[in-house]
């Protein structure tokens, strides 16, 4: 189970996350932030295993990322 | 659920300047990380240079201090000798390290001022708008070599790390690229490596990290990071060009 969270009002929409998610999850939004740009988001949440590969090439610090981690 | 990516402590919570998909600001993230890692965001001095990335005091919750075109180097060299128990580094562009700069990072390996460098080549000039700089690539168009650049006319784009390694006052010298996950993981460890050389004051050290510019490479932010892994890598190899002698670090 994971949980990422979009700051979309920082998200220049460059699609770089787009690229690297590996179930193919980033999509942009519809809607246009106040910067003008389409913000990127996750539909489906229930198949994001919070791998964390889309906040790793944000160049904007848009994607926070969590997600259960087994007790040790 | 537990934060598996969060912004560092070590970069303020404010919105970068930068283009859409430019990569500076990966590079940013990935020194506040380090510096949030080794426990030396109170005793790190960060000295930013002319280019795009000189508003970066603004970036970083560290002590910073903002140098003339292409001496970042020899402030820094000012600043470690005078706190020497402090970690300093420079972050400057190709512009400002590898033209106007030259001498002063040269010099400064050469010296084996005990600095980290953090180079971004991102092979243009960014903040004056795409002119060439001395590590354009040959063909590669920009705005003041408007049919690509020509050894002939413009000579061949400098290989910074290639060039250090024979300067016996270095002591780290390595090349990344953050355009991917897989990269940006190898930059990372390479950029505390070097802070780590630092801290245990074994001398210069140099990070060039590979950045795309999509802006003045007139290309989308997704074809820059494809232009970069098919141009650029295969003219900067990446790899560690020089390290401390082995079991040091
Ligand atoms: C003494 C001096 N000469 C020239 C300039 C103009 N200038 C500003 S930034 C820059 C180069 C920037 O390129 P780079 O270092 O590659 O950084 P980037 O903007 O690409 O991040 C130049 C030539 C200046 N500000 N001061
Ligand atoms: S001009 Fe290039 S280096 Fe400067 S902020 Fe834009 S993309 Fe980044």
């Amino acid at each position: 189970m994971a949980l990422i969270t979009f700051r979309e009002e920082r998200c220049k929409g460059c699609r770089l996350c787009t690229t690297v998610c590996p179930k193919n999850l980033v999509v942009m939004s519809g809607q246009i932030n106040d910067m003008g740009y389409h913000p990127a988001s996750v539909l489906e949440m229930e198949k994001c295993t919070g791998c964390a590969l889309c906040a790793m090439i944000c160049p904007d610090l848009v994607i926070e990322v969590q997600r259960e981690v087994k007790a040790v | 659920m537990r934060k598996v990516f969060s912004r560092p402590v070590s970069l303020k919570d404010v919105p970068f300047h930068y283009c859409p998909g430019c990569n500076h600001g990966i590079a940013h993230r990935l020194i506040a990380e380090v510096i949030d890692e080794l426990n030396i965001q109170d005793n790190t001095i960060g000295v930013a240079p002319v280019g795009c990335s000189v508003f970066t005091m603004d970036y970083f919750d560290i002590d910073m201090f903002q140098a003339s075109h292409g001496r970042a180097p020899a402030v820094a060299t000012g600043i470690k000798r005078v706190l020497p128990d402090r970690v300093v580094f420079t972050y400057q562009g190709d512009g400002d390290l590898a033209a106007i700069g030259t001498g002063e990072f040269v010099h400064a390996a050469a010296r084996g001022e005990n600095i980290t460098l953090i180079f971004i080549n991102n092979a243009v000039y960014g903040m004056t708008g795409g002119q060439m700089a001395p590590t354009t690539l040959i063909g590669q168009k920009t705005k003041t070599s408007p049919q690509g650049r020509k050894h002939e006319v413009n000579g061949y784009p400098i290989k910074v790390c290639e060039m250090l390694p024979p300067l016996e006052g270095t002591a780290y010298v390595a090349r990344v690229a953050v355009h991917k996950p897989k990269s940006i993981i190898q930059a990372k460890k390479a950029i505390k490596k070097a802070f780590e050389v630092q801290i245990k004051g074994l001398g210069f050290s140099l990070v060039e990290v590979l950045s795309a510019c999509p802006t003045n490479w007139g290309l989308s932010p997704i074809e820059a990071v494809t232009w970069l892994e098919e141009n650029m890598i295969p003219y900067y190899p990446l790899g560690e060009f020089k390290t401390p002698t082995a079991g040091v670090i």
